[in-house]
């Protein structure tokens, strides 16, 4: 007990060094760049698996699909492991032939073979992503007969009906068709899992960098590709670390101890204005904000509330004050970038209109609802204006705050009022967001395919077969208008109030260049980043 | 009669009475532990989260859906989901997480470490700031040291973490520099230290590391500071008032008379006593800071115990759920039975009647 007094000396001392131990000048490495981000929706590494936003940026820096699009003009397909293609004149097969001398980061040359095995894998492994690749016909059974090698370079890609071909290509383009490499993969095969287990935390691929390590709700290390057969990527290294938190991030970002901030909140972007070392970026994303009214609501199910809702929303002031610039007022369900995207936005906020709608409907006085709100301060900002705005046309709606999995497990099974949500793309097709939006094969509740438009028991069997035409139309001018002609409709009718389309929002270090925000997460790249 | 009880023979069955005792203790254990199990898996089942989606995303078609549900055991009664998840315990097998299907023990041993070091770092600010300064008070009653301490106390129990701790960040991180910032270690530093321990600062000291060593004390010292702030706030109020009840008592009275120096009285006669219930106090703090605190580990991106526990749960993870509330049990019946243990050697009536 003597010692106490000494203890707390010696304790004083230890402090006092440490707090003055000179802080290493916060400067990351030159060859290495590094970001905020919250990874903790990363579950797995496996192209067949990846359906998550960050686990498809890190594959689409890493891995390499046949095809891909030009991230400024999508219309505009190329080959990266495919060098050529050919659409058979049934429209029932596309042919591929592949590069020559190309390599995966393991020094194995990509041949037909890892082709093909990829694309059979993910069909047989039939995770999330899988329907992207089965929805033309495709099944474990048939796969290895749709897909077939016709030579040491070349392939076909069979398909059950004649489907539009920059439907396929656009798929193709997707995490889900990125070429592993079959050898490596099948050296860690174990019982006929096709290397599942391994590739989960592992890597098989061609990209600019590797992935070597995976720490879940840690950190992303990637390192450069030396066998890479476009150029090489100037940055060494390049890390994922995962900070929740938005305004850590930001300090982080001010210090200088991180490249880029992912998640910066809008209070951040506005703070960060006037920084001199610190440039705000943006990118339109396929993301779009919408309420989703459940038809089996009894109010909501009248065609005037449903117009009406559409009309009790204050678009522009949530677009600029609470999302202060990450999101753009959109209208429609397809996204801008898309073919054949809708670009009107006929809705503002109009009380009077909405009232006289809501008469119309027989209910003058309005009427109650609930919205499940997923508890992140931007949905639950903007959920709270259109409580404001909705209040001043009689119409009582109660939140219902719930963490993300907990709205979600509720939305899909139904039992919703209001839901208000936000859906991104699948692959870089109309027929992504046509196939959920305006598409309803079956609203019986035990339907085999639940779609958007089904969770809100919208039972459409006419526009469902429009957009099932579109799927087949070979022409792009033709099949463009006709998701044109689906949007006005869907516009006016449809129980979806359709308010925004997402902006991507990153602050980097002033000296970091060349980060390409691209329309859909794997074409977000930092393969050419320099500092 | 009085012959039974100083029957020599009695003493033969003090083994006996000891295995007693230590059935009893397990028993009690396994009853514990058996409930702590119970009540975490009823709870997970009873949130309205669907842990499958969790697994396949919202996207899936129903047959993957369908698939995983399978896998994950959920078109089994609840009862046999419990049974069967009871038995793997037994065998040590703990399962696999749902989301990153490595095994549990695996998840935790890489996550428990980082919390491991903060919450000891975090106990020993506390302890060695918190008994000092709640016996300044007891000593000091009702003077201005006194108050001083109390508003010191109030603020540690008021204040939110989350908010000192961005608070902490912005002024000893951004602005002056002298700490480094969120995250254990500095990139640079990441790869160079092998973890053997997971206690970065114990592995960078035993392979001589010292440039590493003082960036992850860098980075702790933040983070651990706070933590041990708020078991100061706590700790300092009980101590004060234990040294309050003993220095009221006859004995040192008696000690005054007899011209024993102050000092001595305080440290030696009075706080000996104080000590035995502070142990408890001390030992009930630090297994609630290796809980994990999840505000302040976000707040500071520490990849420990709490955040994972959350992230588990909100994603309807159960095996990681059950597996870290079991960790969290042991702990705390571990600490308990610490403190136990101390009591004895601290206390010499407790020490003649064991």
């Amino acid at each position: 007990m003597l010692h106490v007094p000494k203890l707390i000396a010696a304790a004083t001392v230890a402090l006092v060094a440490g707090f003055s131990a000179p802080a290493v000048q916060a400067e990351t490495p030159p060859d290495t760049l590094i970001q905020a981000w919250s990874i903790d929706d990363v579950i797995s590494l496996d192209p067949a698996e990846v359906f998550e936003f960050t686990a498809s940026e890190i594959l689409g820096n890493s891995y390499q699909g046949l095809i891909g699009y030009d991230v400024n003009d999508v219309s505009n397909i190329f080959g990266v492991i495919a060098e050529s293609w050919e659409v058979a004149p049934d429209g029932m097969s596309i042919s591929f032939k592949i590069r020559d001398g190309m390599k995966f980061a393991s020094g194995n040359p990509i041949t037909a073979d890892d082709v093909v095995y990829s694309l059979t894998r993910a069909v047989k492994l039939d995770k999330s992503p899988a329907f992207i690749l089965t929805q033309f016909g495709l099944n474990a059974e048939n796969v290895d007969s749709m897909v077939v090698k016709t030579g040491d370079m070349s392939l076909d890609f069979k398909m059950d009906k004649p489907y539009a071909p920059t439907l396929v290509l656009y798929c193709l383009t997707a995490t889900v068709g990125f070429i592993v490499d079959k050898n490596l993969v099948q050296e860690h095969e174990v019982d006929g899992d096709m290397g599942y287990n391994w590739l989960k935390t592992a890597y098989a691929g061609s990209g600019a960098f590797t992935i070597r390590e995976w720490r879940a709700n840690e950190v992303v290390v990637l390192e450069r590709n030396d066998n890479f057969s476009g150029d090489a990527a100037p940055m060494m290294r390049a890390i994922y670390r995962h900070i929740p938190e938005t305004s850590t991030q930001r300090l982080l970002l001010e210090k200088g101890d991180i490249d880029i901030a992912r998640n910066l909140g809008a209070e951040d972007i506005a703070a960060l204005q006037g920084n001199p070392d610190v440039v705000i970026d943006s990118g339109v994303k396929g993301s779009i904000y919408y309420l989703g009214l459940n038809q089996k609501n009894e109010f909501l199910s009248k065609p005037e509330v449903r117009q009406a809702m559409k009309y009790l929303v204050d678009y522009a002031t949530i677009a600029d004050t609470i999302m202060k610039g990450k999101v753009n007022v959109h209208q429609a369900f397809l996204p801008l970038g898309f073919l054949g995207a809708l670009e009107d936005t006929p809705f503002s906020l109009n009380i009077e209109k909405a009232k006289e709608l809501l008469a119309a409907a027989g209910l003058p006085d309005g009427f109650s609802v609930t919205m499940d709100t997923r508890n992140t301060p931007e949905i639950t900002g903007i959920a709270e204006a259109i409580q404001q705005t909705m209040a001043q046309a009689g119409i009582t709606m109660e939140l219902i705050p719930g963490d993300g999995q907990q709205t979600l497990t509720k939305y899909r099974a139904r039992n919703h009022d209001i839901y208000i949500g936000r859906w991104g793309p699948d692959y870089q097709d109309p027929h992504t967001n046509a196939d959920t939006f305006a598409r309803n094969p079956d609203n019986s509740d035990d339907a085999a395919s639940k779609p958007l438009a089904w969770r809100n028991s919208w039972d459409i069997p006419e526009m469902t077969a429009k957009a099932d035409a579109a799927v087949l139309e070979a022409d792009a001018g033709k099949r463009a208008e006709m998701y044109l002609e689906l949007q006005r409709e869907h516009q006016e009718v449809s129980p979806f109030v359709i308010m925004f389309q997402e902006i991507e929002v990153l602050g980097r270090r002033a000296n970091v260049n060349g980060f390409v925000v691209g329309p859909s997460f794997n074409d977000n790249s930092f393969k050419a980043v320099t500092k | 009669m009085s012959l039974t009880t100083n029957d020599p023979g009695g003493r033969s069955s003090a083994p006996s009475r000891f295995l007693w005792k230590v059935t009893k203790l397990l028993a009690t254990l396994a009853m514990t532990f058996f409930g702590l199990l119970l009540v975490t898996f009823l709870i997970g089942r009873i949130v309205p989260v669907d842990p499958v989606l969790a697994v396949v995303g919202d996207r899936a078609s129903q047959s993957v859906y369908d698939k995983a549900f399978i896998e994950l055991g959920l078109d089994k009664p609840l009862y046999e989901q419990f049974w069967i998840y009871l038995q793997k315990v037994m065998t040590g097998d703990f399962g696999q997480s749902f989301l990153t299907k490595k095994d549990i023990s695996e998840d935790i041993l890489r996550v428990f470490p980082a919390t491991v070091e903060l919450a000891t770092v975090g106990i020993l600010i506390g302890t060695i700031l918190g008994i000092p300064i709640g016996i300044l008070a007891a000593v000091k009653q009702g003077k201005l040291a006194d108050q001083m301490v109390r508003v010191l106390g109030l603020i540690g129990y008021s204040a939110p973490i989350f908010w000192l701790g961005l608070l902490a960040l912005l002024v000893f991180y951004a602005k002056l520099g002298w700490v480094a910032g969120p995250g254990r270690i500095d990139i640079a530093y990441e790869y160079s230290v092998t973890q053997k321990t997971g206690l970065l600062l114990i592995d960078s000291a035993m392979q001589g590391q010292w440039d590493a060593f003082r960036n992850v004390f860098s980075h702790i010292i933040l983070p651990a500071s706070l933590l041990g702030y708020f078991s100061m706030a706590y700790i300092s109020r009980m101590t004060r008032s234990f040294m309050l009840n003993e220095l009221a008592q006859e004995y040192i009275t008696t000690a005054r008379v007899k011209g024993v120096p102050e000092w001595r009285i305080i440290w030696v006669h009075a706080l000996r006593n104080a000590a035995v219930p502070l142990v408890t106090v001390v030992a009930l703090s630090y297994a609630g800071l290796l809980e994990g605190s999840v505000l302040t580990e976000t707040v500071f991106a520490w990849p420990g115990l709490g955040q994972y526990l959350t992230n588990s749960l909100q994603n309807a993870d159960m095996n990681a759920v059950l597996g870290g509330t079991l960790v969290i049990g042991v702990i705390f019946v571990g600490l308990n039975l610490l403190s136990d243990v101390l009591y004895t050697l601290l206390d010499p009536r407790v020490r003649r009647r064991g």
